[in-house]
């Protein structure tokens, strides 16, 4: 019985302990990013979602016959120089050519706005320029126009290092971002951070942590099967610790947004990204 | 999206018996019929495209069959080769029997 039991525990330790080298390994057995060149997708210790996407996402992005995003940037393209609203103008207008008037326009969002009084990302400065100058309804946020329009302005951007301004009226917003980003919430009780600061690079169930950064928005995500906007990624995560997600547009996630334009510094924006 | 959308890459001249690829994208929500409506809970019924054809000035010179493991916004690349100039027509037919069409032309050297 005694010799039993000792073979018992003996057996188990060694199960123990190899069942630890497994997790060690399966730690350290991450995929390479650290430690490869990623070119402009890597700045200093800072990771594009780019360099933790598989080599087929990747070749997606790379190509932009093949990245389904740019049947969205088409419909941007469509749109840029359609006429709507009662003052008879389209963004081409008063904008012209998006290719010169909008390079380097959505590196800066969001930003305050001081007509508006509010800070405003690249979607709702798109409404406001839509509903003030034009007299045309705004578009519905996460509808085909808005997503197109906004990735559309953003990939005239491209390769451009994302360059947010966090000091002046943006201070006190940016200041709450960062109150958000490291708030727990939710029934799981995890904040921003507890993913993308913690364990960036580790697994979670099936997926691989990224750095949690914004310079691929709007992007193709192969979960949604089409382009996507950043607030909708924020509602996803939040559902995805239980917290009862903020709406489209709202105060609180342009807010964050500011904070994780901060994050992305100098990073490229990538927009339309191709990411899982 | 509200229109289908399809794209075509052909390149702008060939020479006489050159493989040559074509590349072609269409915006297609491609539903298997297995998703669930998130409110109602029922199943949102299959449809998808479910051929693609390729013809060369009439002559059908590639077709495949699409299943419901075809994501949505496909992308299909495939060879080809031309003795001849002339016009690449491209069909896609969903299940309900719509037909998209695409054209693009050829410069055979």
């Amino acid at each position: 019985m005694i010799t039993g039991t000792i073979m018992r525990k003996a057996s188990l330790g060694v199960i123990a302990a190899a069942g630890a080298a497994l997790v060690a390994g399966a730690v350290f057995a991450t995929f390479a990013s650290a430690g490869d060149d990623w070119g402009p997708y890597q700045v200093g210790d800072k990771l594009s979602g780019y360099t933790f996407a598989t080599p087929e996402t990747r070749a997606m992005q790379d190509d932009d016959f093949e990245n389904p995003a740019f049947i969205w940037i088409d419909v941007g393209e469509e749109l840029w120089g359609s006429v709507q609203g009662t003052e008879g103008k389209s963004c081409a207008s008063c904008h012209g050519d998006a290719e010169e008037s909008m390079k380097g326009v959505a590196a800066t969002y969001p930003k305050y706005d001081p007509e508006a009084g509010k800070l405003l990302n690249l979607e709702l400065r798109i409404n406001r320029e839509r509903e003030t100058r034009m007299g045309a309804e705004p578009w519905k946020y996460e509808s085909e126009e808005l997503l197109a329009m906004t990735a559309f302005v953003k990939k005239q951007s491209r390769g451009m290092p994302v360059n947010v301004k966090i000091d002046g009226p943006a201070a006190p917003f940016f200041e709450k971002g960062k109150e958000f980003y490291n708030q727990r919430r939710g029934q799981l009780d995890m904040a921003c951070a507890n993913c993308h600061v913690d364990y960036p690079d580790t697994m979670i169930r099936a997926n691989r942590l990224s750095q949690g950064h914004a310079n691929g928005f709007p992007t193709y995500r192969l979960k949604w099967q089409k382009l996507g906007s950043l607030h909708r990624r924020f509602r996803g995560c939040n559902k995805q610790v239980r917290a009862q997600p903020y709406g489209y547009g709202s105060d609180e996630y342009t807010i964050l947004e500011l904070f994780l334009g901060w994050r992305d510094k100098d990073l490229p924006i990538e927009t339309p990204a191709v990411r899982m | 999206m509200a229109k289908t959308k399809a794209r075509v890459k052909v390149p702008a001249s060939v020479a006489k018996g050159e493989v040559f690829q074509v590349k072609t994208l269409i915006s297609h929500k491609m539903d298997s019929g297995q998703r669930k409506d998130k409110k109602t809970g029922e199943k949102i019924p299959r449809m998808i495209i479910n051929s693609f054809v390729c013809t060369y000035n009439g002559e059908e010179v590639f077709a495949c069959d699409w299943h419901p493991a075809i994501s949505a916004n496909p992308y299909m690349a495939f060879y080809v080769r031309a003795a001849d100039s002339g016009t690449l027509d491209f069909k896609w037919i969903d299940d309900d029997g719509q037909v998209y069409e695409k054209s693009a032309e050829l410069n055979v050297t």
